[in-house]
């Protein structure tokens, strides 16, 4: 029996060497892929500077847990495990590939390292990759084409549903797993011979194979050989055209993902802020004002749908969808960045590709970053565009006046910058149970009770300032407060684009901090914390109430006396400025729990995928379109977990959640209370 | 179209609390801040948006003895867009303040001067006034304006009962500007910033051949005599206590008079 001939040295109808198909093939392929990538590269290479190249360390760990080992993908469960077989299929199996590239041009070519153990352990390794890889898409193909899950949707204002994309790249991964394991099968069944892992792909064909005449067997060995490379080489092409980009982009892009949390971009990288006068234009306004990393997030893409299932904006119906935020811009890059012709640099993106309700829509809460297994970012990009908005007077109406408001007296409501302690000092019977200094005059303090705004001025919200005093006194903390000197911190207007009026705010802030002498700095409202913490980059600690009462009641010098009513079940709301962009979800709970007898449950959504109830600062000031509060879904959430005390630590959780129980119908049945309130009301 | 807009700093009442002086001759002017009259900046805007349609320039005035206070306004309002600014730097009164105004406009060649509806004073005068001083035709409390030719304007009138009334008016005219008529565009920071440096040209009354009793408080034919808190009149109640308390009370009054059920 002849043996079986490779692509190397088979001879098409006796007389063509398929070797020149062989050569040919990967030539193209290696060069069209090569002039793709090129033109995806233009733009990045006029795009906004990004400083990416800092604390490798840290981006080297990123790399290995969430690109090597998929961390994020088993969020969602099914989705993630046939993503992680896939992947890893493909890691395993590239060697493969590379190695049948050459052996169209050399039979029997093994890669050097891979000829004996080392071999027959990687062959049977890779054998069983391609065929999990291939039952892997085969389950996934069919959720994506016959289940449909919700996620994948594609409302009609985004244009047309992408499921044939989707079902088309996972046919072509099956063709390759096939043709793969056929072209082996064929050489096996013709008398190679060697040992096959039981029920692989490979060994399945070869079983049906078994009585084949030799020429079926040359044929077949040949015919799976072409299909296999063709399908390689306009599988690499078509990789860059969609959203399997991240195929290739992933890796880059989880490198240079964003390493701080909590903070917003700099207006300009290496534009320092005293040089921001100098700049002729303000954020986002064309394509190549996004920062090439921003521009490599569209690429990187993978419709995967996650940040949008977990988007609050989204699931109220507001215009927002974070998933098609980077669908519209990579569309937008493909669409003014052309494989072939004139590329047409300089488009607007607002009016464009996105809409200015859909830009102020996003409560910058971060659950699409968490969620993301890419690292694609979402606020700073938002940000960004709301700095051009800014820029070009395109602030809605509601914002225009909290926004004057906070320039002329530092809080968006425009109350009296001297009422600004009354809290304090006015209430006569608080005063006698709790005197809080205001450093100003020469009265010192170590801790900075940093209140903000809403604290301060909310009659409502005045009560978890006291109650926060009282938590400090309890616990011994020598602390005051800055009054007058203190402004709004200016979280949103930093993140609503407004610049220029937060480095005023900042700048007033830090000078009254620093001229006050304090060693460190407390706060309650987690919107304050995130910017004096990530923002202003002051040299002091800066803290919230939940770490320094977490930390005092685990070292038991304050004891909380037993639930009031040991019949209400509580469960805790995670603030987005607390746990997400600060991660601190243990402190609170802990605090909660050392009260004796407190009943406390889990909401579904809880830590870092908590559900934003609405936003804070000047998220109160606007009115968007949307058919339901997300704070009515939060309560509903608390509801189903059968709790009927929502606990929060924030003020604007506190407007937000108190609103949506009288909205959505819970009044009497469900209350809130601050984390401040709470422990204050149980201290010994 | 060359356009003037007449333009005032007002205490904003979003952002102060306002109080009666006790001698009843003004209100506690310590502690407060400016800002643009609302009316003045719908009137700006729509300035803005014609000369952004039809071509033009927009200049804004003010007319303030408290330098840095018209300053601030005048600048708000060129970082908005508008071109060019003048400041004239004297306290006038009541006739005294169309008869600048009047002076201002009659340096330049406007096409179209605009005054917002009425300002802090809630006199409304000031548009009037300055049209017939300068004989030119006049539509107060204009919430619609469409430029049909060099010539003409049509403009819309919100009249009793909340209908709306079309007119023609012929240029140049003079019109008082009611809110609403746009939607004004935000000054960032950092506009204002950029036009911190802009030359504004200064005017004295006198540079304007007006002299000091035409302009000042003798020269206003109208004298305040009196600021005061209303009395509580009979039936009125005040409610007192917590926001909540206050609301609660509310509802419940609403209720039992049978407004509410």
């Amino acid at each position: 029996m002849t043996p079986i001939a490779g692509p190397a040295s088979y001879k098409l109808f006796g007389f063509i060497p398929t070797i020149i198909f062989s050569q040919l093939i990967p030539i193209i392929g290696v060069a069209l892929f090569g002039y793709i990538i090129w033109k995806r590269f233009a733009p990045l290479l006029k795009a906004a500077p990004d400083n990416r190249f800092e604390n490798i360390p840290e981006r080297i760990k990123n790399l290995f847990n969430i690109w090597l080992a998929q961390s994020r993908q088993p969020r969602y469960m099914l989705a993630g495990v046939l993503h992680i077989i896939i992947f890893f299929g493909f890691l395993v199996l590239s060697i493969r590939s590379t190695s049948l590239v050459v052996i169209g041009f050399a039979d029997g070519f093994v890669l050097p390292g891979l000829g004996g153990v080392l071999g027959d352990i990687y062959n049977f390794s890779k054998d069983y990759a391609a065929t999990a890889v291939f039952f892997a898409c085969l389950v996934a193909a069919v959720r994506r084409g016959v289940f449909k899950p919700a996620r994948y949707a594609v409302p009609e204002k985004y244009g047309h549903d992408h499921t044939s994309e989707a079902v088309f790249v996972l046919a072509l991964i099956m063709t390759l797993m096939l043709s793969e394991s056929l072209f082996e099968a064929a050489a096996h069944a013709g008398g190679e011979g060697g040992f096959l892992p039981p029920l692989s792909l490979v060994w399945i064909f070869a079983a049906m194979l078994h009585n084949a005449s030799p020429g079926t067997l040359q044929g077949l060995h040949i015919f799976s050989y072409f299909i296999h490379d063709l399908t390689f080489f306009f599988f690499l092409c078509f990789l860059p055209l969609g959203k399997h980009f991240h195929v290739i982009t992933s890796i880059f892009n989880v490198f240079f993902m964003r390493i701080t949390r909590g903070n917003i971009k700099p207006v300009k990288h290496g534009i320092s802020d005293e040089a921001l006068d100098d700049l002729d234009s303000f954020g986002v306004k064309k394509l190549e004002d996004f920062t090439w990393k921003h521009l490599l997030d569209f690429y990187t893409c993978a419709d995967c749908g996650r940040c949008s299932d977990q988007c609050p904006a989204n699931a109220v119906g507001r215009p927002l969808s974070p998933r098609f935020i980077s669908i519209k811009g990579r569309d937008f890059i493909f669409k003014n960045y052309p494989l072939r012709g004139e590329s047409n640099p300089d488009q607007p993106v607002m009016g464009t590709i996105y809409e200015n309700d859909e830009i102020w829509s996003c409560t910058t809460c971060g659950a699409c970053e968490q969620e993301c297994p890419l690292g694609i970012e979402y606020i700073d990009k938002i940000v960004d565009l709301r700095r051009g908005l800014v820029d070009e007077g395109e602030v809605p109406q509601t914002l225009q006046k909290p926004l004057k408001a906070l320039e002329k007296r530092g809080n968006p409501w425009g109350k009296m910058e001297k009422k600004r302690a009354d809290w304090a000092i006015k209430d006569e019977a608080f005063k006698a149970e709790c005197e809080v200094k205001v450093l100003e005059k020469g009265v010192e303090a170590e801790t900075l009770y940093f209140v903000d705004s809403i604290s301060s001025y909310d009659e409502r919200m005045n009560s978890i300032a006291r109650s926060t005093a009282k938590i400090l006194k309890a616990a011994g903390v020598d602390f005051g407060i800055l009054g007058k000197q203190e402004k709004d911190s200016g979280n949103e207007v930093l993140r609503f684009g407004e610049e220029f009026l937060y480095q005023d705010l900042k700048t007033q802030n830090i000078d009254a901090i620093v001229e006050s002498g304090v060693k460190e700095i407390v706060t309650a409202d987690p919107h304050a914390l995130n910017a004096l913490k990530n923002d202003y980059k002051l040299d002091l600690p800066v803290k919230h109430i939940s770490q320094v009462i977490s930390r005092e009641i685990a070292y038991n010098k304050v004891q909380l006396k037993p639930v009031e009513d040991s019949e209400k079940i509580y469960t805790y709301h995670d603030p987005c400025y607390l746990g997400r962009h600060n991660g601190i979800y243990d402190n609170p709970r802990e605090a909660i729990d050392a009260i004796p007898g407190l009943k406390r449950v889990e909401m579904d959504k809880h830590g870092d995928r908590s559900f934003c109830c609405g936003g804070g600062g000047l998220m109160l000031f606007y009115e968007p379109e949307e058919e339901v509060r997300m704070g009515v879904l939060r309560v509903k959430m608390a509801h189903d977990a059968g709790a009927n005390v929502i606990i929060t630590a924030c003020p604007f959780c506190m407007v937000n959640i108190e609103d949506a129980i009288k909205v959505a119908g819970f009044e009497g049945e469900m209350e809130a209370i601050d984390f401040s309130e709470l422990i204050a009301n149980h201290i010994k | 179209m060359e356009i003037l807009v007449c333009i005032k700093g007002v205490p904003d009442l979003e952002e102060n609390e306002i109080e009666i002086k006790s001698d009843g001759t003004d209100i506690v002017r310590d502690d407060l801040v400016y800002s643009i009259n609302e009316w003045d900046n719908y009137a700006v805007e729509e300035a803005i948006s014609i000369t952004e349609d039809k071509g033009g320039s927009v200049t804004v005035v003010t007319v303030e003895s408290d330098e840095e206070k018209a300053d601030e306004v005048l600048r708000r309002e060129m970082a908005m867009g508008s071109q060019q600014g003048i400041l004239v730097t004297d306290a006038a009164y009541g006739k005294g303040i169309a008869s600048v105004l009047k002076a201002v406009s009659e340096k330049g060649s406007y096409d179209l001067i605009l005054t917002g509806a009425q300002a802090d004073g809630g006199e409304a005068q000031v548009g009037g006034m300055l049209a017939a001083m300068l004989d030119r035709p006049y539509a107060s409390l204009v919430n619609m304006i469409e430029v049909i030719d060099d010539g003409k304007l049509k403009i819309g009138r919100e009249i009793e009962g909340g209908d709306q009334e079309v007119s023609e008016i012929d240029l140049p005219c003079v019109l008082s500007i009611q809110t609403g008529i746009n939607e004004p565009r935000y000054v960032s920071l950092r506009g204002i910033r950029k036009v911190s440096s802009v030359e504004i040209p200064e005017y004295r009354a006198s540079d304007l051949g007006l002299s000091a009793d035409e302009i000042g408080i003798d020269a206003s034919k109208v004298k305040r005599v009196d600021y005061f808190v209303p009395d509580l009149g009979e039936g009125a109640e005040m409610i007192e206590g917590s926001m909540e308390e206050k609301v609660n009370k509310v509802i419940e009054l609403l209720k039992s008079k049978g407004g509410m059920s």
